[in-house]
């Protein structure tokens, strides 16, 4: 019993082994191998086309690592898929949001796709954490690119994933935005979450945080 | 002992492996098929009998039954190397069957040009709708497909995968359009239209028939694995390797 | 599992009414396509009668096909696609949802405006139940196939002819035997054979082409 529970606690959230990505020929990373525990904030850091895309793609298990394997828990992804899947989120820089469904519809189609469901006014709570109160039913057409990324926040929120996969989260974002990001971070690592992100805007999160640098290796052919 | 196979699978299939390799096993495919080529055509154009009805003209069938044979024969290696390629993720099998298909789209071109050339004594037309003839033209139609796929997606491996699939889906589709159309075909023409290949045929003329098939298959196997080493220097062109192989030409 | 499959299907259709002006565009194509055939050859009842199932099948593939775009392009572009490959759900089943939101949208106003162009082209009344139920069984197969040849194309620039180069000859063993069975009823006969093969390749497109259209997918996201 004392065991399970012991090997359990060493077993990180997520780990990486030996990935190495090629794209168009050219060497992004390679032997990249890092660990990710419960309640760890993460990094992505590296040059534009350094594959940090790319790398969040191979996390989620949308891209082929080219070698190397990625375990959540201990397993494969590819073996434990479905806890794998109900248990992180991802949200890349594209906006996932329908101009013709509401600010609600548009909130319930991405739940749905997890299976989960939220109560009317819990998401009209978290709406309004994400400044977009009143707009539920507004179509996504109407609002502007920073309001359809506030959308994907209320979804991040909603959705109650324990790993976060945020690429350049806070793309269209403004001022008031980024403070939202890294709050609903910080709460998010209290609550025991974990997050990896990348950006290029800078983020100043008050507490550890672990960066993973890709490294020149980006411009190598292979 | 299976991962021992395993090992030696990875081993044979690693690009530079198979390039030293397939580079000394060309000639023996080569030299065979250029002699068996001379050979069967040789027999079948002046040794086999004439035909009592078709004449001299049914001496074509000595290329265009072999080449409508490679056709099928191709396109099934393909979906076959393309499978393993998928399922292992064996780089080389997915180039085996992008080699292969040019070859195999040759192969049923010259079916196609060689059918209707036979057609117009037989039939008074260069074209008619006869059901091997239209199997031939779908055929080659899905052959430029995978092509088209092959070359129009940009990185290598989503190309290699996604042309893979579809040529997994073709082949499944294979037997149900060629049932189809020879359905259509009995049913539009009746039994009238002679077939190409004649219940009893004469063993002078079968001889020179499986010699010529079995000439155009050793030409295939050198023929891509021609391809196919062209096509490993290319991918692997920024590989050490290569680039010692290159120094010293 | 069905929950998932019902909510994708419903969010495509509602999606779809959002943009009504769109949603008739395939079967305004497909009845354009039709009336161009008397145009072209000669309003005779006689030669247009032999043409007629032909005809019909033929515009009802490129109406399917015009439309495959909207099974996944916008998906894709959005980004929702990848939210769906990201769903605890099996990927087979939500491209079922999908291809069947889309049957629903441009295969089942075809089977409904058949008799119309039937009247067209002269078809003899005891056979338009025989055309309305061929494209019953026809059209499904063609979104089904279609997905599969959609999903690999869709992150193709201008894909739309490799589209079509891809996805046609696949279609032929529907066309001809729907085709035929159009054709065979009008002359009175039994057309039992080519509907039960119309049916069973239905149900081999069923169970086959949407794990296709997954691995497809997946291939796709990949990039």
């Amino acid at each position: 019993m004392m065991v399970e529970a012991d090997s359990a606690h060493t077993i990180p959230l997520l780990e990486t082994r030996q990935l190495e990505c090629v794209r168009d020929d050219r060497l992004l990373f390679s032997d990249l191998s890092f660990t990710l525990t419960e309640g760890e904030i993460l990094q992505i850091e590296g040059a534009n086309g350094s594959g940090k895309t790319s790398l969040l793609r191979i996390l989620c298990g949308l891209r082929l690592a080219d070698a190397g394997q990625v375990l959540w828990r201990g397993e494969e992804v590819s073996v434990v898929r479905e806890d794998y899947y109900a248990n992180m989120i991802y949200i890349g820089h594209l906006p996932c949001i329908k101009g013709d469904l509401t600010t609600l519809e548009n909130i319930r189609a991405l739940l749905d796709t997890r299976s989960q469901l939220a109560p009317l006014d819990e998401i009209e709570q978290v709406l309004a954490l994400v400044g977009l109160a009143g707009f539920d039913d507004v179509t996504s057409k109407a609002l502007s690119s920073g309001q359809r990324r506030r959308i994907l926040l209320a979804f991040l929120l909603l959705a109650k994933a324990r790993l976060w996969i945020l690429d350049e989260p806070l793309t269209a974002l403004d001022v008031e935005g980024v403070a939202l990001v890294e709050t609903m971070l910080l709460e998010h690592r209290l609550a025991g979450g974990s997050a990896i992100f990348t950006t290029h805007h800078g983020m100043q999160l008050p507490c550890a945080m672990s960066t993973v640098t890709l490294g020149r290796a980006g411009n190598q052919p292979c | 002992m299976i991962k021992k196979i395993w090992a030696w699978i990875q081993r044979f299939s690693s690009p530079k492996h198979f390039y030293a390799i397939s580079g000394k096993l060309i000639p023996w495919f080569a030299v065979p098929a250029f002699l068996l080529g001379i050979y069967g055509l040789y027999m079948g154009l002046f040794v086999a009998p004439t035909d009592y009805q078709q004449g001299e003209s049914y001496r074509i069938i000595f290329i265009h039954v072999p080449a409508a044979w490679m056709s099928m024969f191709i396109y099934i290696v393909m979906a076959i190397s393309a499978a393993i390629g998928l399922i292992w993720q064996i780089k080389l099998a997915d180039m085996i069957a992008a080699a292969s298909a040019p070859i195999g789209a040759w192969f049923t071109f010259l079916a196609l040009v060689t059918g209707s050339l036979w057609g117009k004594p037989m039939w008074g037309a260069y074209w008619v709708w006869d059901a091997r003839l239209t199997s031939e033209l779908i055929l080659l139609f899905l052959y430029f497909g995978y092509m088209a796929l092959q070359s129009s997606i940009e990185d290598q491996r989503t190309a290699d995968k996604a042309s893979g699939l579809l040529v997994i889906v073709g082949v499944v589709n294979i037997p149900i359009i060629h049932y189809s159309v020879e359905w259509w075909n009995t049913l539009h023409q009746g039994a009238t239209v002679a077939k190409f290949d004649k219940p009893s045929m004469h063993i002078d003329m079968l001889i020179p028939l499986l010699v010529m098939a079995l000439a155009a298959k050793l030409f295939y196997a050198a023929i891509v694995l021609m391809r196919a080493r062209n096509e490993v220097l290319y991918r692997e062109r920024n590989r050490q390797w290569v680039r010692d192989l290159v120094k010293k030409l | 599992m069905l929950k998932a499959f019902s909510h994708l299907l419903a969010r495509d259709l509602r999606l779809a009414f959002r943009s009504r002006h769109e949603l008739a565009n395939p079967l305004i194509f497909f009845v354009l396509v039709v009336s161009l055939f008397p145009l072209a050859v000669a309003p005779s009842a006689e030669l247009l009668q032999v043409m007629a199932p032909g005809v019909i099948w033929v515009s009802a593939l490129l109406s399917v096909l015009l439309s495959l775009d909207r099974l996944f392009k916008q998906d894709y572009e959005d980004g929702s696609l990848d939210q769906l490959m990201l769903s605890p759900n099996p990927l087979v089943i939500l491209v079922l949802a999908k291809v069947c939101a889309h049957w629903l949208l441009t295969g089942l106003p075809l089977v409904l405006v058949a008799p119309l162009l039937g009247m067209f082209l002269y078809v003899p009344d005891e056979a338009i139940g025989v055309l309305m139920l061929s494209l019953l069984l026809g059209t499904p197969v063609l979104s089904l196939v279609g997905a599969i040849g959609v999903s690999l194309t869709v992150a193709v620039n201008r894909g739309g002819v490799l589209l079509s180069l891809i996805v046609l000859p696949l279609y032929i063993p529907v066309l001809i035997f729907g085709a035929n069975a159009v054709d065979v009823a009008s002359d009175g006969l039994s057309v039992r054979g080519q509907l039960l093969f119309l049916g069973a390749v239905l149900a081999l497109a069923l169970s086959l082409a949407p794990l296709a259209t997954a691995v497809a997918l997946r291939i796709t996201a990949s990039r």
